[in-house]
């Protein structure tokens, strides 16, 4: 890798470090590194579409780092990645995609991703998409990341998505299975400028007694920029789900907001919350008179808000 | 020292102009204690905001430490020495209490140690609030007090708190008193608090009373207080429990 693909992957990864642990480091389509280790299996896909990562039972205190890397202009690709987590595991994921578009041309990454998570195993998964343009180039960053999860009984997934800047359209789309007693947990962070588009779906399916969801979406648009979030959480047994959207817009940007409940059993309890709008006045007179310019407040709160 | 020449401050409702503060003047010296009470809709919290840059006034000349700050915006009066601590405390969903501190010191990398020294000055259990979020999870009274520390952690040459006992429970209450009492001892600048609660008024160095935008008494705490005790200028312990009530109810 060379110092542009090293950065980018630092901007994913979140750390200034390899990680350690199973890791899989995709470089424009290869596998620019690999390792696999005692209980947790790193595989090609038969097909070449992908990985498998197979994660032994009983596995703890592990992390699993699948970041991708693409820094050719116009390259376009789809990636699934399969990840099996036996019972009673307790594991960190990371993953996420970082373009550097060094020309013209529109680069672009799907991916699927699907975890299925066995009996009281709890996993953390940790997703980050970021995107630049060399300097005067005027390549698009596009990416469409799909993830389906299958939670057995007592499972849970934390999962924190992040689009922290640069990726000019996107559309996500997050599936869930919940059974019993298994809990979900997605909150996602997205920030919009100039003329971007992004679009998230995010459905959870309860089906057991004593499942439950919590849908989180925080975005703030700018510019002239474009949100979508749809959550629908659909409630086919005994079970708790809460979707919560909160979004801040600025200058021309626009924002939809349509969270959805189904009450498919008369012992669903479901929940949602929407709020959209600027930031409020009374927040950046605080931040003021605590000795912050105007810009300085606006950008405390965002940077707040997305934490 | 802040001193104050003829300001006026007014607003346009549907019977006109109306003068909220009328050509108010007044000198707080440094380490100074000042209480402003007075009836309420007197133009107590108006002339805060207005000390605070956050309202500017129609007429009239603001002077702190020789320097003309009348046109100062809001960042330039915090930067030259002005904290300000509002009556009913600002939220922000995803900044933690932690991060407020750090804006406040004006210091990215103020220690968990010294932010927590901060909390535990307003009677706060500092390792169970550092990480949490200001936002509606937290109780007025919790919020107030957070408000308070982030005026301490400024350490400014003037701290302006508009009624720092609204909207706060007894208890709550009784440790603000100290807090105040703790904050008079060791600050070296001047204090002024918006309150009419007689306990505040009790530990004043000086006490201003305004109604009807204007100033009626000004004074040394002893000469002004005792022809304020019983009247709404000066209300005692019952009174907060009162507000609280009337608070709940809404």
């Amino acid at each position: 890798m060379d110092n542009i693909e090293k950065r980018i992957l630092d901007e994913v990864l979140d750390i200034h470090k390899m990680p350690e642990g199973a890791m899989n480091i995709r470089l424009n389509g290869e596998a620019a590194e690999r390792r696999s280790t005692a209980n947790i299996d790193i595989t090609s896909r038969p097909d070449g579409s992908g990985i498998n990562i197979d994660i032994k039972p009983h596995t703890k205190n592990q992390t699993c780092c699948i970041p991708v890397v693409i820094s050719k202009t116009g390259y376009k690709e789809m990636v699934i990645n399969a990840f099996t987590i036996g019972e009673d595991c307790d594991v960190t994921i990371v993953a996420g995609c970082g373009i550097h578009n060094c020309g013209d041309q529109d680069s672009q990454h799907d991916g699927l991703h699907t975890f299925h998570v066995g009996k009281g195993s709890h996993v953390k998964y940790i997703e980050r998409h970021y995107g630049e343009a060399a300097d005067g180039r005027t390549g698009g960053r596009i990416m469409n990341p799909k993830t389906e999860i299958y939670l057995e009984e007592g499972a849970v997934l934390e999962m924190e998505s992040t689009q922290i800047k640069g990726i000019d359209s996107t559309n996500r789309e997050t599936k869930a299975v919940v059974g019993k007693d298994a809990k979900l947990i997605l909150k996602e962070r997205l920030l919009t400028n100039g003329t971007q588009v992004a679009e998230s779906h995010m459905d959870a399916e309860l089906i057991g007694e004593g499942a439950s969801a919590n849908l989180i979406s925080r975005s703030v648009a700018t510019d002239e920029s474009r949100i979508v979030f749809y959550s629908n959480i659909e409630g086919k047994a005994p079970c708790h789900g809460h979707t919560e959207c909160d979004s801040i817009i600025a200058g021309n940007a626009k924002v939809l907001a349509v969270p959805a409940l189904d009450a498919d059993h008369p012992d669903a309890e479901l929940v949602h919350e929407a709020a959209i709008g600027k930031i409020a006045g009374e927040q950046l007179i605080k931040l003021e008179t605590l000795g912050l310019t105007r810009e300085e407040a606006e950008q405390a709160i965002i940077d707040g808000f997305l934490k | 020292m802040i001193s104050i020449k003829d300001l006026t401050y007014g607003v346009d409702d549907e019977q006109g102009k109306k003068d909220i503060l009328r050509n108010i003047s007044l000198e707080i010296p440094d380490d100074c204690f000042a209480v402003i009470t007075g009836p309420n809709g007197g133009g107590k919290s108006t002339l805060a905001k207005v000390l605070a840059g956050v309202l500017k006034p129609a007429s009239g000349t603001i002077t702190f430490d020789g320097v003309d700050i009348t046109d100062m915006s809001i960042t330039d009066r915090a930067r030259a020495g002005i904290s300000y601590a509002f009556q009913q405390p600002v939220k922000f969903k995803g900044i933690e209490v932690i991060d407020l501190l750090r804006l406040a010191a004006g210091d990215k990398t103020l220690s968990v140690g010294d932010a927590c020294t901060y909390l535990s000055e307003v009677g706060l259990c500092a390792r169970d609030y550092i990480n949490r979020e200001v936002d509606s999870s937290l109780s007025g009274g919790e919020l107030k007090r957070i408000e308070i520390a982030t005026v301490l952690a400024r350490a400014s040459k003037l701290a302006i708190f508009d009624e720092p006992e609204a909207g706060i429970d007894l208890w709550s209450f009784n440790n603000l008193i100290n807090v105040f009492r703790r904050i008079k001892e060791k600050t070296h600048g001047s204090i002024i608090i918006i309150s009419h609660q007689e306990r505040i008024l009790e530990i004043a160095d000086t006490v201003i009373v305004i109604e009807n935008g204007q100033i009626k008494k000004q004074g040394a705490r002893e000469d002004v207080l005792p022809s304020l005790l019983g009247t709404d200028s000066a209300v005692g312990e019952c009174s907060v429990k009162t507000q609280v009530r009337e608070t709940a109810a809404v």
